[in-house]
This record gives C-alpha cells, sequence and structure tokens, in this order.
C-alpha cells in the first residue's frame, strides 16, 4: 500500500532557467507520451531572448481558478496540493484562465480541456530533468503556509521583472 | 510514410503570393534524409540544369528551410537553412540553433522553400495550417533586436486575437535577418534569438534578395509520431547522460578557446592569420565569467549541454553590449583576428554583429583582410573613407562593420566577402591581394588553423571540403573519422546540435535515427553511399559555380597562401605546411572519394551511388 503523500511545492528559480525547455519535454511525455511543448503543464516562456523561465501552476493558498470553475472539474488533491483537471467534467469554457491571477491554465490544443500542472501525482518530472542537468531552477520543497500565490503572475509582468535582473535598464527598451 | 517526418513541405513562392504544399517520395526521404541532403537533392533538382546561370541574388534562387527527422528528439534542436550560396556558388547546409524546426513539425512540415521575389518586405507567418505572407514595412531596416521585438508582439497579438480560448500564447519562433541581410551583403546570416545564426553560404543576403525579412512559426501540435517512443526516451537519456558528465563545454561553452586555442595549439587567426599565437591572458575564460556572464547556461529545445553564456558589459564605453559568450569563433574573428583582446571590446563587436545581422566569422575574416592591407599600406586611409584601420581599434572595426551593412563607401565592396573583395581590390591596385585572403571556394576559414597540426583540421581539410573554409565540414581521412565531412553530414541532414554528440558512441545517432524513423542505418553504409551521394552532388553544385566565377579544382583545391607562410611566433615557430604534401594529401583525398585526378567525380562513381542523373553535368565540368 502506497504511503501517505506529503503536500509539496515546486520552487522556483527564474533567472536560473537555460531555456532548455526539457521541462517541457518531460511533462508532455509523461502526460501525452508524445514531445509536445503546447500541451506541456510547464511552458517555457521567452518574450524577450535570454529571460526564458517556466510558467506554471503556484497552487495559490486560496485556488481561484478552482473557486470560478461553473462545472466542478477542478479539485485540490489531498495528497500533494495540486490541482487536479476532470477531464471529462471540463467544459473548456476558460474561466479559469481569466480567475488566475497568472492566467497560468491553458487550453489543450486539441482535447476539449483545460490544462493544470497536476504535479505529477507528487513526483514531477520537469523537477527531475532540470535537477539531473544540474540547472536547479526547479526543485521539490514541503509545501507550508507561505505566499505561494505570488507566484501566478502574467508572462508579461514576470518577463518586465526578469529582463531589467538581467539586462539592467537597457532590458527595458526591448519589451 | 516514415515515422519522425511531419510528411509535408510548405512552397512559397513569393513573386506570385502562391502558397501550397508538397511532399517527397519515401525513397528520397531515406536518401537524403532532410536539412542539408535534401537541400541538395532538392537544388540539383529543381536547379541543376541552369546552375551556372543562376544568380544566387536573384528570384530564380531558392531558399530553404528545412528540418530533419531527429529535430526536436535529438537533444538540441536546429534548423538548415541552404540554397544556392552567395558565397561558394555552390550548395552550404547551413544550420542554427533554436525552436524553429520544432515549431515548424509541430505546425505539420518539414520544411519552407521558398521561390521568387516579393514586390515589397514581407515576412511569412505560419500557424499550423494556417500561412500567410504579411506585410514587414515597419520592420524593414530595424536591427535584430527590435526586429524579434517587434515580431514576438505583433503576432502574439495575432494568436491571441484569433485563438483567443487558448489562454496565454507562448511566443512563436522566429528566423530573420538584419540590415546586413536587407542590403544583401555576403557575409549577412539568417538568424535567430538575437545571436544565433546560419552564418556560413550567406543565406541572409539571400532571404534579403526576396525581399523576405522574417518567418515566424508556431506549431500547435505534437512531434511527428516515431516508430518506438519507449526507444526515444531511453536515448535521450543515453545523450544526455553523456554530455552532463562534459565539464569543458557545459561549463565555458567554446568560450575557453579564445585563450587556449592561441596559447597551447596555436591555431587561431591572430592580426588576419599573421600569427596563429598568443599569450594574452587578457582573453582567458575566467575574465568573461567574472566580468560580463550574467547567464552561465544558455541553450535551445532539449539540449543537455547549454553552452551558450549570456554576456552583459555593465561599465565603460561599451555599457549596455549584449551577446552571448562570445563563443570561440567570434572570441577569435571579433578578438584576436583583430587584435583585439578584452572581453568588453569583444562583447562589443560581437552585439553589433549581431544587431546588424551579420556573420561574426565572415565579416572578422574580411575585416582582417582589410586591416592587413592597410597596416601594409596597399589601403589607404582615404580608400577607408577615413577610417584608420588599426588592429584593436574597437570602434574603428565597430564603423568599418556598420559601413559593410549598409554597403557604404567601402563597406560596399567589402560587402562582397573576402575573396570577391580580394579580386576587386586587386584589379584596382593592380596588384595579388589574393595572398592575404584566408579563405577557400568564397568561404573565409573557421578560426582552426593547421600550420602547428595541433588542432583537429587536418592540412587538406579546407582545400577538399565541399563548403570551403567551413570549419563544421571539414574533409578528413579517414572517411568515417569523427572530423570527416561525410559524418558531419548527418548532423546536418538530421539536424540536430553536433556539440550532443562529442563522448557519445557513434551509433547512438543511428540508433536514434532507428528509433525515429524505423529505418535501420549504419555507418559504414551511410559514409560509404549515402553521404556519398550528398557530397558527389555538393561538388558537382560548387564546381559548375557561376554566374560570377568557377572554380578550378587544380587551382582552387588547396589552402590560402597564408598557411604556406611558417608561424612567427609561438612554440610551434617556423612550422607551417609544404605545398607538395598538401597536394599528395589532396590526390589521396580525390582518391577515397572517388574523384579523378582533376578533382572531377568519375562517372563510375555517380554511377555505383545510383547518380547517373547526375553523369551529364559533367561535361559542363571539363
Amino acid at each position: 500500500m502506497a504511503t501517505k503523500k506529503e503536500p509539496i511545492w515546486i520552487a522556483r528559480d527564474f533567472s536560473k532557467c537555460s531555456g532548455c525547455r526539457k521541462c517541457e519535454i518531460a511533462c508532455s511525455l509523461w502526460h501525452e507520451n508524445r514531445i509536445w511543448p503546447e500541451a506541456s503543464r510547464i511552458r517555457v516562456f521567452m518574450l524577450v531572448p535570454g529571460v526564458e523561465f517556466p510558467h506554471f501552476c503556484a497552487q495559490c493558498e486560496d485556488y481561484p481558478c478552482v473557486k470560478a470553475c461553473p462545472a466542478n472539474a477542478l479539485s485540490v488533491s489531498d495528497e500533494t496540493g495540486a490541482v487536479l483537471v476532470d477531464e471529462n467534467a471540463c467544459i473548456a469554457c476558460g474561466q479559469c484562465i481569466d480567475a488566475c491571477p497568472g492566467r497560468i491554465p491553458h487550453m489543450h490544443p486539441t482535447e476539449n480541456h483545460i490544462l493544470i500542472c497536476d504535479l505529477c501525482n507528487g513526483d514531477p518530472q520537469c523537477v527531475k530533468v532540470c535537477q539531473e542537468g544540474s540547472w536547479n531552477v526547479l526543485r521539490v520543497v514541503p509545501r507550508k503556509d507561505y505566499s505561494y500565490g505570488l507566484y501566478a503572475r502574467k508572462p508579461e509582468e514576470i518577463t518586465r521583472d526578469l529582463v531589467v535582473k538581467i539586462y539592467g535598464e537597457k532590458g527595458e527598451e526591448f519589451l | 510514410m516514415i515515422k519522425g517526418y511531419a510528411g509535408k513541405f510548405l512552397e512559397i513562392d513569393l513573386s506570385s503570393g502562391k502558397i501550397s504544399e508538397t511532399k517527397f517520395s519515401d525513397e528520397i526521404l531515406k536518401d537524403y534524409v532532410g536539412g542539408r541532403g535534401l537541400a541538395t537533392k532538392i537544388l540539383w533538382d529543381r536547379l541543376g540544369s541552369k546552375w551556372e546561370q543562376t544568380d544566387p541574388l536573384a528570384p530564380e534562387n531558392l531558399l530553404l528551410f528545412l528540418t530533419g527527422p531527429l529535430t526536436g528528439f535529438f537533444p538540441g534542436g536546429r534548423t538548415c537553412v541552404s540554397g544556392k550560396s552567395p558565397q561558394s556558388n555552390g550548395v552550404v547546409g547551413s544550420t542554427v540553433a533554436g525552436e524553429f524546426g520544432v515549431e515548424l513539425k509541430c505546425a505539420g512540415y518539414d520544411g519552407i522553400i521558398v521561390a521568387g521575389e516579393a514586390e515589397k518586405p514581407v515576412y511569412i507567418f505560419v500557424k499550423d495550417s494556417d500561412v500567410e505572407i504579411r506585410d514587414a514595412a515597419r520592420i524593414w531596416g530595424k536591427d535584430a533586436k527590435q526586429t524579434v521585438a517587434v515580431l514576438t508582439k505583433e503576432c502574439r497579438e495575432l494568436l491571441h486575437e484569433r485563438f483567443p480560448q487558448k489562454g496565454e500564447w507562448k511566443e512563436p519562433a522566429i528566423l530573420y535577418i538584419g540590415p546586413a541581410g536587407e542590403n544583401k551583403v555576403r557575409t549577412a546570416v539568417v538568424a535567430a534569438k538575437w545571436t544565433h545564426a546560419a552564418g556560413y553560404g550567406g543565406y541572409g543576403a539571400v532571404m534579403g534578395s526576396k525581399k523576405l525579412k522574417a518567418v515566424v512559426v508556431k506549431g500547435s501540435g505534437p512531434l511527428p509520431e516515431v516508430a518506438d517512443m519507449e526507444k526515444v526516451k531511453q536515448l535521450i537519456h543515453t545523450v544526455c547522460e553523456e554530455v552532463y558528465e562534459s565539464e569543458l563545454w557545459r561549463r565555458w561553452g567554446t568560450g575557453s578557446a579564445g585563450y587556449s586555442v592561441g596559447a597551447k595549439t596555436s591555431s587561431e587567426p591572430v592580426r588576419n592569420w599573421q600569427e596563429e599565437w598568443h599569450d594574452e591572458k587578457s582573453f582567458g575564460v575566467d575574465q568573461f565569467e567574472n566580468r560580463v556572464w550574467v547567464k552561465q547556461y544558455w541553450g535551445d529545445f532539449g539540449c543537455p549541454t547549454t553552452c551558450l553564456k549570456v554576456a552583459v558589459v555593465k561599465k565603460g564605453k561599451f555599457k549596455g553590449a549584449i551577446t552571448d559568450n562570445p563563443d570561440y569563433e567570434l572570441q577569435a574573428y571579433l578578438g584576436t583576428n583583430l587584435g583585439v583582446f578584452t572581453p568588453e571590446e569583444n562583447v562589443f563587436l560581437a552585439c553589433l554583429i549581431d544587431d546588424l545581422g551579420l556573420c561574426g566569422i565572415q565579416t572578422g575574416n574580411v575585416m582582417g583582410f582589410a586591416a592587413e592591407l592597410f597596416q601594409r599600406g596597399i589601403l589607404t586611409k582615404e580608400d577607408l573613407d577615413g577610417l584608420e584601420l588599426k588592429w584593436g581599434d574597437v570602434e574603428a572595426f565597430a564603423a568599418l562593420a556598420k559601413k559593410i551593412a549598409f554597403r557604404e563607401g567601402v563597406g560596399d565592396l567589402l560587402a562582397e566577402g573576402t575573396y570577391r573583395a580580394a579580386l576587386k581590390i586587386g584589379e584596382k591596385k593592380k596588384r595579388d591581394v589574393l595572398q592575404y585572403a584566408v579563405q577557400s571556394k568564397g568561404i573565409g576559414i573557421g578560426a582552426h588553423g593547421i600550420r602547428s597540426r595541433k588542432d583537429y583540421p587536418e592540412i587538406y581539410s579546407y582545400a577538399c571540403s565541399v563548403q570551403g573554409g567551413d570549419h563544421t565540414s571539414t574533409a578528413c581521412l579517414p572517411l568515417d573519422d569523427f572530423r570527416s565531412e561525410l559524418v558531419m553530414i548527418f548532423n546536418d541532414s538530421a539536424v540536430y546540435c553536433y556539440f550532443n554528440i562529442f563522448g557519445v558512441p557513434r551509433q547512438v545517432k543511428f540508433d536514434f535515427y532507428k528509433a525515429v524513423t524505423g529505418i535501420e542505418l549504419t555507418q559504414e553504409d551511410w559514409v560509404n553511399n549515402k553521404a556519398m551521394k550528398i557530397l558527389q552532388l555538393q561538388r558537382i553544385m560548387l564546381l559548375l559555380g557561376g554566374p560570377d566565377f568557377k572554380w578550378n579544382p587544380k587551382v582552387h583545391d588547396d589552402n590560402p597562401p597564408r598557411f604556406y607562410e611558417p608561424l612567427p611566433s609561438g612554440p610551434y615557430k617556423g612550422k607551417s605546411v609544404e605545398k607538395a604534401e598538401v597536394r599528395k594529401e589532396v590526390m589521396r583525398y580525390y582518391e577515397a572519394v572517388g574523384w579523378d585526378e582533376n578533382g572531377i567525380p568519375k562517372p563510375e562513381t555517380l554511377k555505383r551511388l545510383g547518380l547517373e542523373y547526375a553523369e551529364k553535368a559533367l561535361d559542363r565540368l571539363h
């Protein structure tokens, strides 16, 4: 019998991201058995070259996406703390996208349901590949009472911060 | 249909605006694979009969953007750009790193074949099967960073407008040209992500001649189905495990070589190859790392090496310059070759070259050539529009690079590349300046010299290569050596980054090919048959040449004169290569690849390879 899992969080260190997109490959292989960047639950954005970062669910403390779902298709896993999508119940209305402060959920390219990180049932594949290559952008940590929702931000907002961190003031010219 | 391929190619005629799809038979794909190999076949079939008359910068030329079956699967994504080269008048399979090839396959296409010439500047936007030719007036004239910023914003807005149900759209992949390509500079690149470039071949000029500013692609599908997904997953792991052990390229990229190839192997171009040795510790990789790197690991789709490093100049005159590392080739060609030995100056020049859309290697080669002519008093300050082109004067070289990109004054002459510029200057000055041109077949030689014999190229590598001075495609015996052009053709045809095969057992790439396509392939079959076929076709088209000139193997299958001068300094002082020895090796290479004593493919060689269709063209070579 499987032991009870502890809720986890994926700590993220954006400025170390190499843009290798191995997380997208691992995620789509795990969930779709294909290499499929647009169906990956974690997506690397590169709105400015050199300023890549992974964009994926932050498991906000108040789970606004779950609350916004009109079809009861979203739930929170007791075991891992992940948002789970009931693919049959999902009506692909996109209300969870609007409810998410980071507009992180996105629609499956061919199926009629939303994509949200499910933490791979407690063993996130993206973290594994990021660690194997020692980039260490992603790391699994125990979920605590921290303000994780702060990380649910739009790609443009994250880019705006990182571009200055990496390139200095000049970075703003590239937005 | 063979697995691993999307199964169709886009055909876009910019003259008529016609967009259609085409397919190639399984036999063609089995034989020519993709990328460089398939480009060679397409160009032969469509332009071969009129090759000599085809001006690379006229609408008749084709511009090819091709993936290969391993693109996206083998770690380290790339795209192959080809066409008739405005540098060599032959075919160069020029590859550029990035996500473009992956996006294209995910959009359902293995490649794009562009013909004709648009009336006004345009760009191509591909979103899955929606393909359109769009106005590029507002980005024509813009530099690399501005172009990427505008297109990223514009195309994401289009995606959000047209497909709002998706949520947030990731940026599409972009290949573009800078001002240099627009102005048909023969040392212009097809670029991606500010700093990545398909440099060898000069295809930026071809793109500019078609008034095509960029190609933008978003593919929302998966990569094509493969023959054995479990095996593919396992092989990705095998490749990555090997690469993770590579301290050299993971840690420093090729950037540790800016010091060591000069100081240790003594094979780095210094002041237009007048020397190949330096011991400038100011150019050590530690200085780059500690002073300008802001990101140590930067890479492209699926790459375990992430050999690029993002560099920013933080203070001083060149504050705000941004580029990658630079890598070894640009440390050499925009550093030591111009007498520049500090990271900040090198980053500044590399940044400018990127922004202008120039090739760092070819432009560094032609600027070094011009500076030596200035040193020797052959080109005067007046000839150079008032520039004093002194070694190490980074601002003078920056001014010259801009003149080249915009074809202003003397820049118009140098924009023709080293070989053509040398012919013109020689005519004007009534003396031989080709002796200072360090190139082969119109292509400036990569930054790895042969005189010390401590670097990887052989003394005949550049002389015999079907891609001239290209350091990523060197002729080498035995033909199955890891440095052999025939072996390298696989990387450029299956289309992935060959930096991820070092240290990996050579069979792995063929295992990978089988896991993706389902087709068995051995090194022996590849080298002796398939790659050999591609090589022969490339050789024939290189020798057909035209329209401005034609190579004569007796004269041009040779090293640049500089390589016969003894090294003047360093641990290998006095070493050089002997002309007679090179000639002997060239003949040995001819024999191995089935060429006659004049360097022309023998009819029986073509017969053996099933290239009877190319036999008739041999008459045009004699």
